[in-house]
């Protein structure tokens, strides 16, 4: 009998993040036991997601494996193809699963604070996105700076900061960058800084 | 990194310094041992014995701060020695420039400093020229003014004696380091260095990086499989969120943010694209038009024109020489300018240097929008310690993200491996993607402006923002394409060497940022990203092939490397200028008569040699060669030792400069220093653990971390504990002058004093993973303690060296 | 055919001690992570815990030329041949699995403890909550599916490694010798063999928590051979646990009811 650490989740064919599993053979005709065989059937019957990690830099792959019937992710461990982890993990990989809804910090709600308020209270993503559209725009505004001391051409707004994030995708980072040129903001950084 | 993480395999010496990986970055640590299996030795350079220290062949304790002058002992053994890779210096380098006769360096400073404004005026900080406008050159290298004897010179201070006395490192422990690290100048031998906030948190920080970076030049290990520097950076896409310059000082691609005295596109394209005569030099850069012209395109679309400057003007300026970093962003906001606040996928409350000061700041903003997957100290410093709520008038959100595996899109890492990853799950409740919100966001903000209008309106209105779809939500493969870049229009492509030409229509992807146009026809979010995407459409970020033909871990097929999927950058300085690899063993590319062999080379050229076709190995470079001699550095072209700007000494023993004479000072009320002061004896380092991840902000929330590194603690070394009669385990609190951090005492035979001067100096340290919001038990942030400092040329704060004292409760 | 058997070599001058496997093993057997203490060290929970069947241990270490080393030892179930906890356990809930590993099935334990007294290992913990005992059972879910444990998967450095008993002994033995010094192999020759080996480099009387000479107490095989028979006789097996509880090691006392362990809630 041949165990080897890259024996999990072989993938083939990744297509969309859709693979399918191989190399899962029985080679023991032993004793199920529900309580002990119950996780690994459910990963046999799921679908398999790739994911990279979300900590340091390093990239290591993981595959997410989401029941079909819930949708959601039950079991995250180290992708074994992957050329860099090879399917190991560190103590946050390996925990990555913590971060998902299975975790009961998580926010679910826009939460909103009002001036002198005491607590958080929960609105809706209209009432958010018109109501920062509007402090955005006054702030922007009123601060604005079209020409410096010099009388050069600046159209620069000094009075709102931008910072984050490293810990988003590369097409998030873009926007993010994109927007606040566009809204004329100078004071823009993030955590590649610190 | 030059280089990437399976490369690390390749590797004959491995110096760790200024990271502590195995604990940072575990899985690179792997590859780490994966060279030590094969024989290679691993050096481990850190004020703390850690659990890297403890896999590697040996540990060598420094004293924080001290890297220029360790490694500055370094160069000095390789001339003393001859050590180094005399072709490559030759060749390879501006070693044979010859520098302005009105360069020089004294006490402490190089030539133009102007004490008032703490800056240099780099004038003297230039090459001779011959006739034709190129550097003049002196092959032999004896000119008393060529960078090699100039370098030389400059480095001939850093005896062992002095540097001992600097570091506290003993001169065996020195020349054990030294004499194995400048083995590998022979031309068949690799050295590597590893990197992380350890060189970067400090005032000196990219002069320790650059330190380095000319030993990796002398010894000839730059381009070439097991060399080069590597950072190991921190985040997952800290690589990519760089590359898109989220970012003050620069647009997507390390594009240069326009300051107001380059009024017009024509002037700011003058200055921002350089020039060489020399006819070998590819001078890359060259290309700088198009990628920015392009850039333009990708924000604005048919809005931005010939006509009008493709909306240059919409763009803000900087104000020239100031600078806009977080320290500053948080300086301004303290003074009360800064009203409205972004903090996206972050903790600066708990991440920015003295946050006593950050969060004090945070009370004068109007409003602040905050976007995570938890909520953290930044977004709730209106009930913060010692805050009164009724008392904050700031209006606060706090919006649900989605996690990373919770949405499609590319990621880099540090190695500039471009890696695609899948949506899993949906997010729960109302979360949505940051990138989302931020579309969403911006497009209220533009229906505003068409509304109403205002101060340049135009650069809002005319954003090209059309990236959600049709059910709303953000369309990753959209923006993935536009940042890859378009034809605007039908677009044929002449290849010369081919002899081919061929018909883009417009609206098809460029498949590599070679094609990008300074006319407009163009449009691409970001040039180094261009060739993400194949002419086909085929998402090379998405690729899964295993393929090695080298035999050195490259991976060219798997996801997308940049620039063009190179995997080593420089490669082309692995080979002599005839194109041969100078490692037959380890070949990395290899010029064949009429192509090169191996990794995508830096530029199909022929090699050097080739006087009529040949360039030299480092195309992005001005003059074709790498800079032994660095004028771009804010604070002089060869680094220099300074002291922290709190150090356990009362004078620099090396000039009368104490401290990096090019950093800035903050002034406000709340900025104290404490120097060389009675009231704070020890040394105090920050650091994160392998179980938490920089703030803690995502691994607080986690039970099974939070119970391997469940609070806030204090490393301390068990000959100071002992004198300060500390026990293990029990409650003392650490004080600085800004803020005081109670915490748990950790005695430890890992931190042990340095003899520094002829006295002994203690270090101590301690993570900065933890913060009052949860859990409530766990301790606070470290950077209560830490002073708003950073180095002269990135304001990358000094976390790494300051004072404190260690009181029992 | 035979049936093959299976060990788990440690090789501890290999493990850089990124907990990896720690929290793997908790992610995959869903155990959850429980409050705890900074107690002056990086080792937590402090031990073993009924929540925890896999723990790194820190261990700063001097030897006696001043050479300092910081011992790196993932702690958890040997899976030992003759295995005390099996021979004790009146109600079959610890059993040998095909693989000749030490199984448990949660259903059946009745928590009377007799395998956290008779282990040589200190390896089984109690939880009073759930009143039953929880130990590692080497991922049978995944091995018996050919599937490396989850420890061992997410090992960055090749300090876990799992494979044919005679293969991995041998491997251990050629790093040992490969090592030299004091460094030896720990595991194969005692209480029949343990499933779960180690590579050490120095003695193993310089280990915290490692026993030099493991045995089957004397207790449990007065147990096993005369009154295990007996004890089935009885009414229930859960009398039966604290009878012979109190007849081999003498009556309960409140340290060993579990209610004591250090660094958890």
């Amino acid at each position: 009998m041949q165990i080897t650490r890259r024996g999990f989740l072989t993938l083939s064919g990744a297509v969309g993040g859709g693979v399918a599993l191989s190399g899962l053979v029985n080679l023991m005709p032993t004793r199920a036991y529900a309580d002990e065989l119950g996780k690994m059937n459910r990963i046999k019957a799921a679908k398999q997601v790739i994911t990279t990690c979300c900590y340091c830099s390093v990239g290591c792959g993981l595959i997410c494996s989401v029941d079909k019937a819930t949708g959601k992710i039950f079991n995250i461990e180290g992708d074994a193809d992957h050329p860099i982890n090879e399917g190991s993990l560190c103590a946050k990989g390996a925990g990555l699963f913590d971060l998902t809804e299975a975790n009961k910090h998580r926010l679910t709600k826009v939460l909103y604070r009002k001036p002198y308020g005491t607590e958080w209270e929960e609105k809706d993503w209209d009432f958010a996105l018109s109501r920062i559209a509007r402090l955005v725009k006054d702030t922007r505004d009123k601060g604005f700076v079209k020409r410096n001391a010099k009388g050069e051409l600046v159209n620069r707004c000094e009075t709102i900061g931008h910072y984050g994030s490293s810990n988003v995708d590369n097409e998030e980072c873009w926007i993010m960058s994109a927007k606040s040129r566009a809204l004329g903001l100078v004071y823009i950084d993030h955590q590649a800084r610190v | 990194m030059t280089n990437h993480y399976c490369d690390l395999k390749n590797a004959d010496v491995i110096l760790i310094m200024g990271s502590n990986a195995a604990e940072h970055h575990p899985i690179a640590f792997k590859w780490i041992l994966r060279a030590k299996e094969k024989g290679a030795k691993i050096i481990h350079v850190d004020p703390r014995y850690t659990r890297t220290s403890a896999r590697c062949d040996f540990h060598v304790p420094l004293r924080s701060g001290t890297d220029i002058a360790f490694l500055g002992g370094m160069i000095n053994y390789i001339f003393e020695n001859d050590k180094y890779f005399k072709e490559y210096v030759v060749n390879y380098t501006n070693a044979s420039f010859i520098v302005d006769s009105g360069f020089h360096f004294k006490d402490g400073l190089f030539s133009g400093y102007d004490a008032k404004k703490r800056k240099y005026n780099k004038d003297t900080w230039t090459f001779d020229k011959d006739g034709r406008g190129i550097p003049r050159r002196d092959m032999s290298l004896s000119h008393p003014r060529s960078v090699f004897q100039l370098l030389k010179k400059h480095y001939s201070r850093y005896t062992l004696d002095k540097v001992s006395s600097i570091t506290g490192v003993s001169k065996e422990n020195l020349l054990k380091v030294y004499e194995i690290y400048a083995s590998t100048g022979a031309p068949d031998k690799a050295g590597t260095e590893c990197y992380a906030l350890g060189w970067t948190h400090h005032t000196v920080g990219s002069q320790n990086i650059r330190t380095m970076a000319i030993i990796q030049l002398l010894l000839g290990n730059m381009g070439i499989a097991g060399g080069g520097i590597n950072a190991l950076r921190g985040e997952p896409n800290v690589q990519g969120s760089t590359d898109h310059c989220i970012l003050y000082g620069n647009l997507p691609g390390y594009l240069k943010m326009p300051v107001a005295s380059l009024g017009s596109l024509d002037k700011y394209l003058k200055k921002c694209t350089p020039v060489s005569n020399d006819p070998q030099s590819a001078n890359y850069y060259s290309n700088y038009p198009n990628f920015f012209v392009s850039f333009l395109k990708s924000l604005w679309g048919d809005k931005a024109n010939n006509a009008n400057n493709f909306g240059y003007d919409w763009l803000p300026k900087l104000e020239d020489g100031k600078a806009y970093s977080t320290m500053h962003l948080f300086d301004a906001m303290y003074a009360g300018s800064v009203k409205g606040f972004f903090a996206i996928g972050a903790d600066p409350a708990v991440s920015t240097p003295n946050s006593n000061k950050v969060r004090k700041a945070l009370e004068n903003l109007d409003w602040l929008v905050g976007e995570n997957i938890f909520n953290n100290e930044t977004y709730e410093f209106w009930r913060g310690p010692g805050v009164d709520p009724a008392k904050i008038k700031t209006e606060c959100f706090l919006l649900p993200a989605s996690a990373s595996m919770e949405k499609e899109g590319s990621q880099s890492n540090s190695g500039r491996w471009v890696q695609w990853k899948y949506k899993a799950a949906q997010a729960p409740g109302d979360a949505i993607p940051v990138g989302e919100i931020e579309i969403k966001i911006l497009a209220a903000v533009k229906k505003l402006y068409e509304k109403e209008g205002g101060p340049n309106a135009e650069a809002i209105v005319n954003m090209k923002w059309d990236y959600l779809d049709g059910k709303g939500s953000m369309d990753v493969l959209k923006l993935a394409h536009h940042i890859n870049g378009r034809f605007t229009q039908d677009t044929v492509i002449e290849d010369k060497a081919k002899k081919t030409s061929t018909l883009f229509k417009k609206g098809s992807l460029v498949p590599t940022f070679g094609m990008l146009k300074a006319d407009g026809s163009t449009a691409c979010g970001n040039w180094i990203m261009s060739g993400s995407f194949g002419a086909d459409g085929e998402n090379k970020m998405m690729r899964r092939g295993k393929e090695d033909p080298t035999g050195l871990g490259l991976f060219p097929d798997w996801s997308f490397a940049w620039p063009v999927n190179r995997r080593i950058i420089y490669n082309r300085a692995s080979c002599d200028v005839y194109g041969k690899p100078y490692n037959p063993n380890r070949k990395l590319l290899e010029w064949t008569g009429d192509k090169w062999v191996g990794d995508v080379p830096d530029g199909p050229w022929p090699p050097m040699a080739d006087k009529a076709k040949g360039k030299y190995p480092f195309i992005m470079k001005q003059d074709g060669v790498a800079s032994l001699f660095g004028p771009a550095m804010a604070e002089g072209p060869f680094p220099e030792h300074y002291e922290p700007l709190e150090s356990p000494l009362e004078k620099n023993p090396m000039s009368s400069q104490r401290n990096n004479p090019a950093i800035e000072i903050f002034k406000s009320d709340m900025d104290k220093v404490a120097s060389a002061s009675k009231d704070f004896p020890y040394v105090c380092t920050t650091y994160s653990c392998t179980e938490h991840w920089c703030t803690g902000a995502l691994t607080r929330w986690q039970a099974w971390l939070l119970e391997a590194m469940p609070e806030l603690y204090v490393e301390i070394g068990d000959e100071l504990a002992k004198e300060l009669k500390i026990k293990n385990g029990e409650r003392i609190k650490v004080t600085s002058i800004r803020g005081e951090a109670p915490c748990v005492a950790m005695v430890t035979k890992r931190f042990k004093p340095f003899q520094v001067e002829g006295k002994t100096v203690h270090q101590v340290g301690m993570p900065f993973n933890y913060g009052w919001l949860f859990p409530k038990d766990g301790g606070d942030s470290t950077n209560v303690l830490t002073p708003t400092v950073g180095c002269a040329n990135t304001f990358c704060p000094e976390y790494k060296a300051f004072m404190v004292n260690v009181e029992k409760l | 055919m035979t049936t093959p058997q299976l060990v788990k070599l440690i090789d501890t001058t290999l493990c850089t001690a990124c907990r990896g496997c720690q929290v793997a093993c908790k992610q995959w057997n869903e155990m959850p992570g429980l409050r705890t203490k900074q107690w002056g060290s990086y080792q937590n929970p402090p031990d073993l815990q009924w929540n925890t069947w896999t723990l790194i241990r820190f261990q700063e270490y001097e030897d006696q030329s001043g050479n300092f080393d910081w011992i790196f030892r993932k702690d958890g179930c040997m899976h030992c041949t003759d295995a005390a906890c099996v021979k004790v356990c009146p109600s079959g809930s610890l059993y040998y699995t095909p693989l000749k590993t030490v199984g448990i099935h949660h259903e059946k334990c009745i928590g009377c403890k007799e395998c956290v007294a008779a282990c040589p290992f200190h390896i089984p913990k109690y939880d009073a909550k759930t009143d039953k005992v929880y130990k590692c059972d080497l991922c049978y879910s995944r091995i018996r599916e050919s599937q490396a444990p989850a420890c061992v998967k997410s090992c960055p450095t090749g300090a876990l490694t799992i494979g044919d008993k005679d293969a991995m002994i041998k491997k251990a033995y050629a790093r040992v010798k490969e090592l030299g010094g004091d460094a030896n192999v720990y595991g194969d020759k005692f209480v029949g063999g343990t499933h779960v080996i180690y590579v050490l480099k120095y003695k193993p009387e310089v280990y915290e928590s490692l026993p030099v000479d493991p045995k089957v107490p004397l207790s449990v095989m007065v147990w096993k051979d005369l009154l295990k028979p007996l004890s089935l006789l009885a009414a229930g097996a859960a009398a039966a646990g604290a009878f012979i509880h109190y007849i081999t090691h003498g009556p309960k006392t409140p340290h060993e009811d579990g209610q004591e362990q250090k660094g958890g809630e």
